[in-house]
């Protein structure tokens, strides 16, 4: 193999697997670190500046670093890397002093289409750097899905009025109560740029017989859901099937739980695995009694003259064709009827952009959904950009977080003359965290502690109302407790093949047996050679240059702890621990192309 | 020193033994020897051979004297019994120990100092009688606890860190051990674990009295220029007669090379050594033979390292003293007392 390169970004970004998974990149053990040394404010801010809602996100993230933690691949269980963010948005000190100002204006006019996270992240990139951003949305507070359809037993109120406060306090112009129906007449009032954030607002539809004549009992989950928000609906029947296996089906079980519903269920056509819901939302619902029922296909809504009596399925089980691929195919049992006095129906969400006319410039592809971009987030139309749900379809809210931040760097190059599809390195820091002989300057003894419990209400007590907030959240020494459980993944083993005198002394103390020394060799073979074996072939080798014996340093970065015992039994310096600190490029901190080009 | 105790995690894929142990369950304490020492590695070996040779620690006795590689029995073995003894007695205390108890597994610990100096008899008597043990110096030339000044093992005409050279002869413990008829004599280097884990477990399996000299950088005081136990010069200056592969068991001898060149070596235990020779005129069954071509590469500046005398015939002490299989720490009152009447008898028969 060749010589790793650790020069390119990349390379140890990589070994941050958090911080990898995460859409917006945000640098995860920079601020648990930060939350174990009581500094929650400043974690807040490196939060704030990445994923832009750090309180959200906190409570209702979909969390895909905590499968990537690698404290995961050690252990049973990876950090609680969405509850410690919570943590630093809860004990945070006031943080408004720190937010960046409105930047002088410079002239730019960007409308921005919906009022949820992904144009409230656009707003937040552009307006500090003086973009007059005007936000248009159909209700009258900013925060979108992130408000109508997220139950306040999950997210109060409150902490969305905190976090579209900061955005909007930029001079970002909120435009409530203002539904865009019309594209072209957006366009003809030149604007010099338009995001379009509307979301997925549409719920799918299930037709089966009986959906029409037994409307008046059959919800659309989110539909519903917004309606419960806002204040519109606050009884349901006594008997609620849920049907569909997402985060939205468990949200509306949940919710008819605290209006009246005694007897809830969620009926799911997949089984209990393979359900969309995060594993944690399933574990919620279960906790407050409501049964999932799977491998259930609803054929026929049944109703007395309208009235709605129950639900019948078609009982099916799962069959894997040669490639692994499943289908659900019936059983053969008799169907089963469930009697019940509601519906909901959350089998999903749609793109709907009725009001983008054909002649706006704005290609459409086969399904419906708009051409765009996946690196700009251009549309078609050069001055339009898209992002978030609006973009690729229903994501969690840190895809539109992600995504609105790229949207932001591509307005920003467009209206600064720029090639938009050149997209600028990320900054990074490199750091030695050697203080000493011995002492490092992060936290290097690792943990052995398992997973900590976030608290949760009486269940009693939370399902009388359903304002109160389920989960309280860790307090300050459960969340030092599990910020200790963090590897520190981001302080970086860096080696040097000139200083190496190969004693054998890192690969002697390596907890993990991660360090081999051996002939260097194609990496299928040079994987088969390592002290412990490949486990996981994705998680990349460290492979040094030629040391004096003509072999080569190999590290297998799988499961490496980061305590830094090979920096510390390492005689030479030959290996060091120092910390990378990557911050993807946002509108406001890349560096003009000419200057990073000529670099 | 390192402040942090190692992390109990192990690699998920890790490789157990037939005991169902890892070799991680073969350490001791973390080492507070200086980082990159090759004390260090040898520890690492020592865990290793005991690992692959899945033995229970419970059965090894680890006995060692006072300098840097007297204190490694801390470091791996954490469950095995120890005696850390005075200065340079070691082997007198392995030597009872073994009287004692046959049938634990003995595992001499020493350095140049304590047993070129100051125990040299000691190390000297112990090999003459044969004691069935694993005895290994930890050879870096130099009194490393006190500030490097040469030991009796530095070769003449090497330097001191500060430049100052050797002016005395050095003693080759190897030379003194064939002499003095230990059944398996090896030397090896503590950076060619390849070649010290197999040595190491030859001699565990080996029944008599087995001797490896393993050099061992002292990063501190002794691996500069001018030295001829440093890294460097012993990787430049290497003359490896063979490598050796234990087989246990019934494993098939897998032979990768030309098969005229593997020598099976059959011990007492069943255990048998493949030894792949590297040097196709030397022969580890001529102890006469291996003196004269360590002297002779000795003189080249050339350091011989590999099995250079095994006898798979050896015996040990308990053998030259014909003692009963049972170990002596066992006997009771009723074993070693014949009784009144066997007295009576033997007094009459002298009336």
């Amino acid at each position: 193999m060749r010589a790793t390169d650790i020069s390119a970004p990349d390379y140890f970004h990589k070994v941050v697997d958090c911080q990898w998974a995460c859409p917006a990149h945000t640098p995860v053990p920079e601020y648990i670190r930060l939350i174990a040394e009581g500094r929650y404010s400043d974690a807040y801010m490196i939060n704030w500046k990445s994923n832009v809602f750090p309180g959200i996100l906190g409570r209702t993230c979909d969390r895909p670093c905590e499968p990537a933690c690698r404290r995961g691949r050690v252990e049973e269980s990876p950090v609680a890397i969405c509850r410690l963010k919570r943590v630093a948005a809860d004990f945070k000190d006031d943080v408004s002093q720190r937010m960046p100002r409105p930047g002088p204006r410079n002239g730019w006019r960007i409308a921005l289409v919906g009022g949820g996270p992904a144009s409230l992240t656009v707003a937040r990139d552009l307006a500090p750097l003086g973009y007059h951003c005007t936000v248009f949305d159909g209700d009258a507070k900013p925060g979108g899905m992130v408000r109508s359809q997220i139950p306040k037993f999950r997210l109060p109120d409150s902490v969305i009025d905190e976090e579209t406060g900061y955005v909007l306090s930029l001079g970002v112009e909120f435009k409530a109560g203002h539904r865009i129906d019309s594209l072209k007449k957006l366009l003809a009032e030149n604007y010099d740029a338009v995001f379009i954030g509307s979301g997925a607002p549409r719920g799918r539809e299930l037709n089966i017989p009986g959906r029409k004549e037994a409307t008046g009992n059959i919800h659309l989950g989110i539909d519903w859901l917004s309606s419960v928000s806002f204040g519109h609906t606050d009884k349901i029947g006594k008997r609620v099937i849920v049907l569909g296996g997402g985060n939205t089906a468990m949200d509306c079980c949940r919710t008819a739980r605290r209006l009246g519903g005694e007897d809830v269920k969620v009926i799911v056509r997949s089984g209990f695995e393979e359900m969309k819901a995060s594993p944690w939302e399933k574990e919620d619902a279960l906790h407050e009694d409501i049964p999932i029922l799977n491998y259930l296909v609803p054929v026929a809504f049944n109703h007395d003259n309208g009235k709605l009596t129950g639900v019948t399925f078609q009982k099916v089980k799962p069959e894997y064709d040669a490639d692994g691929q499943r289908s659900l195919v019936p059983s053969g049992e008799p169907d089963e009827t469930y009697p019940c006095d509601d519906v909901l129906v959350a089998v999903g969400q749609e793109n709907a952009f009725p009001w983008i006319e054909a002649d706006c410039g704005v290609d459409f592809d086969k399904r419906h959904m708009p051409k765009v971009d996946p690196t700009t987030f251009a549309s078609t139309n050069p001055k339009v950009f898209f992002g978030g749900d609006a973009a690729f379809g229903p994501k969690n809210i840190i895809w539109a977080v992600a995504q609105g931040h790229e949207a932001a760097l591509s307005i920003h190059r467009l209206l600064s003359g720029e090639d938009i599809t050149e997209r600028p390195l990320p900054e990074v820091h490199v750091s030695s965290q050697k203080m000493g002989i011995h002492e490092w300057s992060y936290d290097n003894d690792i943990s052995a502690e398992k997973r900590f419990k976030v608290p949760h209400r009486d269940k009693v007590v939370a399902l009388k109302d359903i304002r109160t907030e389920v989960e309280l959240g860790y307090d300050v020494k459960l969340a030092l407790g599990e910020a200790h459980r963090c590897l520190n993944c981001d302080v970086q083993t860096v080696f040097s093949n000139t200083l190496c005198i190969e004693c054998d002394a890192c690969a002697d103390i390596c907890p993990m047996d991660c360090i081999t020394f051996t002939e260097n060799g194609e990496e299928a073979d040079l994987r088969s050679r390592l002290k412990a074996p490949s486990v996981h072939p994705d998680q990349d080798l460290y492979v040094s240059s030629d040391l004096k014996t003509g072999r080569v340093m190999v590290k297998d970065e799988d499961v490496c702890l980061h305590c830094g015992l090979c920096a510390e039994r390492c005689p030479t310096g030959a290996w060091d621990m120092q910390k990378y600190f990557i911050e993807t490029t946002h509108a406001g901190n890349a560096c003009p192309s000419k200057r990073r080009s000529a670099a | 020193m390192t402040y942090i105790a190692k992390p109990k995690f192990q690699h998920p894929g890790i490789k157990k033994n037939a005991l169902g142990y890892s070799h991680r369950d073969y350490e001791g304490k973390i080492s507070t020897l200086c980082a990159g020492c090759g004390h260090d590695s040898i520890t690492a070996s020592i865990i290793e051979a005991c690992f692959e040779l899945s033995i229970e620690p419970h059965r090894v006795a680890k006995i060692s004297g006072i300098g840097c590689s007297s204190k490694t029995p801390d470091y791996f073995l954490g469950n095995s019994h120890g005696f850390n003894t005075v200065h340079g007695r070691m082997p007198s205390v392995l030597t009872g120990a073994n009287l004692a108890n046959r049938e634990l597994i003995y595992l001499g610990v020493s350095g140049d100092g304590d047993s070129a100096s100051i125990g040299f008899g000691q190390f000297a008597h112990a090999i003459r009688r044969g004691v069935n043990m694993t005895y290994i110096v930890e050879n870096n030339g130099v009194y490393g606890l006190t500030k490097g000044q040469f030991s009796a093992t530095a070769d003449r005409g090497s330097k001191s860190k500060k430049g100052v050279t050797n002016t005395d002869n050095p003693i080759d413990l190897v030379g003194i051990a064939l002499q003095l008829g230990a059944t398996y004599v090896a030397r090896s280097f503590s950076g060619d674990k390849k070649q010290l884990v197999p040595i190491i477990e030859g001699a565990i399996r080996h029944k008599g009295a087995a001797f490896i000299d393993v050099i061992s950088p002292c990063i501190a005081f002794n691996n500069h220029a001018g030295s001829t136990k440093s890294f460097d010069y012993v990787r430049e200056h290497n003359d490896a007669v063979n490598r050796l592969d234990v087989l246990t068991g019934r494993d098939p001898i897998e032979i990768d090379q030309d098969p005229g060149t593997v020598q099976i070596v059959e011990q007492h235990d069943g255990s048998r050594l493949a030894l792949r020779k590297l040097d196709a005129d030397y022969d580890p069954h001529d102890r006469l033979g291996a003196m004269t071509f360590l002297q002779k590469h000795a003189a080249q500046g050339q350091i011989v390292t590999g099995l250079l005398y095994v006898d798979p015939e050896a015996d040990d002490l308990h053998s030259h003293l014909n003692t009963v299989e049972r170990p002596l720490n066992r006997l009771e009152a009723a074993d070693l007392c014949p009784g009144q009447s066997v007295l009576d008898r033997i007094n009459a028969s002298l009336r």
